[in-house]
């Protein structure tokens, strides 16, 4: 039974450089990496021996609007031998795309698109890379930060535009 | 020599058997599905955008609105990620009642499943008879939480209120009456050849597909996974519980059916032990920044006035982290990872939705088969659009 510190150990031993950080808080171990390495350091996790991290559990995205890079992708990862959770994040600048990991768990197929549709992170290679929840023709990525919350007649009182009555009659006294 | 021409044919949204406003692009070779296109959103809400600008307690009402059938399971397990962020240490009272509350709100989900599915595939009997049961459990919910379907009831550091008199005997006349009743619904369908013939072998997911798509809850126990939040990150104190997983082997329709059976009776199992062994004390935790103070004191103190308007109009500051926490709802994993900055609102809410998940394994489960069994398919991952929509 390895622990996710020992995975963060493990991680850190062989792929030296491509680990930036390892955090925990309130018992959850997190992994920072880099960017390129993600997808070499994900199939390890899964296929190595004895972590095998099998489910993806979570994968989404967040913005922190005005840090640099901007965008955290997040993968959770549960062990089903080892039962336990481990989560790797890594951080992509504005424009930037990421490998898709659609191939290595089918379950981050429809999770990439959502983050694509939410955030507007392209997946390369992602066999399928549409919107999801929202209309094809929306246009921009709500859960970003800059996303405007109001539209620009927000707080403007809403008149009923009737067509021009012509009004023959006019009135008692007319 | 002929040419083969598929069709494609819609489905949806508006059908009765999607559960919702599903919508699904069958293309057909005959009466043999070859590609299966499945198209959501027609109920998205952006209730992880709207957490974003209300404080912790207020966007506990969001919750409620995701699976509506399981209301207070979403309230707990959101309760549960932000407690966890907070660090507040739950009574062990509230732990017992909030699994009372969320098994109660299981067996309703179940029920509801159960009735809707047999119902899809012709079987109509078995709607009266759970939606009897169901009833009886709404009624006790509404005795508890005041609502039927949107409670939100489960409060950060505890409970909205402690249960009314007289709710504990009924339970217990419940549970001691509920096992007869499965055993009703399974005389109508478990040994039913026309069930069996139109549930075993379709739609079937071997344990390597289920767990590389990501499927939790039944339809990945029915594939013989042992894999229960319940167990696997026991919360609320469910580890101080006398319950089995039940597991199924070839992952079909009919599996995932007798695995939900089975969890009914465990989940009774577990309503039946949290209402004999609840323990006395408070059902709040204690502390003054997040927990709102009791109704008597806020009527007679000033101090505990002032907390309470503090706490509904501004809510709490939290720690600077980010947490996940998760639950086994009837559906399978639901999780929330909530993101702090400090402030007294989420950064980020991202809700691992187990429906949504769920659903991505439909075109892998009904390529190949035969159209009519689509139905069957979509019934027995038991969708709630609410929550794959959000």
């Amino acid at each position: 039974m390895t622990k996710p510190s020992e995975a963060a150990e493990r991680l850190k031993a062989k792929f030296g450089e491509a680990i930036l950080s390892v955090s925990e808080f309130r018992g959850e171990v997190n992994v920072t990496v880099g960017k390129n390495a993600i997808r070499d350091i994900l199939l390890f996790l899964k296929n190595s021996d004895d972590l095998r991290y099998d489910l993806l559990i979570d994968l989404c995205g967040v913005d922190y609007c005005g840090d640099d890079p901007r965008f955290e992708i997040v993968y959770l990862l549960h062990s089903l031998p080892n039962n336990n959770h481990l989560r790797i994040k890594t951080r992509l600048r504005e424009n930037e795309t990421i490998d898709t990991v659609s191939d290595v768990w089918k379950a981050a197929d429809w999770m990439e698109r959502e983050i694509y549709d939410m955030l507007g992170i392209s997946f390369n290679n992602h066999p399928d890379l549409r919107r999801i929840l929202l209309v094809d023709d929306f246009s921009g990525h709500p859960l970003k930060k800059d996303f405007p919350l109001e539209g620009p007649d927000f707080d403007k009182p809403f008149t009923v535009q009737l067509e021009e009555e012509t009004r023959t009659d006019k009135g008692f006294n007319g | 020599m002929a040419e083969t021409r598929t069709m494609t044919i819609n489905m949806g949204p508006q059908h009765p058997a999607t559960h919702g406003v599903l919508r699904l692009l069958l293309e057909l070779d005959g009466e043999i599905i070859t590609k299966v296109v499945p198209h959501i959103g027609y109920l998205h809400r952006g209730v992880e955008k709207l957490s974003e600008s209300m404080t912790y307690p207020q966007a506990l009402t969001l919750t409620d609105r995701l699976d509506y059938t399981s209301a207070l399971s979403n309230n707990l397990a959101y309760c549960l990620a932000v407690e966890k962020l907070l660090d507040l240490k739950i009574p062990k009272r509230a732990q017992y009642l909030r699994v009372l509350l969320a098994e109660l709100q299981r067996l309703a989900a179940h029920l509801l499943w159960v009735a809707t599915h047999a119902l899809d595939m012709g079987a109509m009997t078995v709607l009266f008879y759970a939606f009897r049961e169901r009833e009886t459990i709404l009624g006790m919910l509404e005795q508890v939480t005041g609502a039927r379907l949107t409670p939100s009831f489960v409060r950060i550091g505890g409970l909205a209120k402690d249960i009314p008199d007289g709710f504990a005997a009924e339970v217990r006349a419940f549970v001691e009456d509920f096992p007869r009743r499965i055993d009703e619904y399974e005389t109508l369908l478990t040994d039913n050849i026309i069930w069996k013939k139109r549930t075993q072998n379709i739609a079937p997911m071997s344990a390597d597909e289920a767990v590389n798509y990501g499927v939790t809850g039944p339809v990945l126990r029915a594939c013989g996974v042992n894999y229960d939040v319940r167990k696997a990150y026991p919360y609320s104190g469910y580890d101080e519980f006398d319950f089995e997983i039940p597991l199924g082997e070839r992952g079909d329709v009919y599996d995932r059916y007798v695995v939900r059976l089975k969890e009914m009776r465990q989940s009774n199992r577990i309503i039946d032990q949290a209402i004999n062994n609840l323990p006395t004390g408070p059902i709040l935790a204690d502390s003054a920044f997040a927990v709102p103070p009791d109704k008597e004191a806020v009527g007679k103190d000033i101090a505990a006035l002032i907390r309470h308007f503090k706490i509904a109009q501004e809510g709490f500051e939290t720690p600077r982290g980010e947490v996940y926490a998760s639950i086994e709802s009837s559906k399978g994993e639901l999780g929330f990872y909530v993101v702090s900055d400090g402030s007294n609102k989420p950064f980020r809410m991202r809700i691992r939705p187990p429906s949504f998940i769920n659903l991505g394994a439909l075109p892998k489960m009904i390529e190949g088969q035969m159209v009519a069994d689509v139905v069957a398919a979509i019934g027995s991952i038991d969708i709630v659009l609410g929550e794959i929509d959000r």
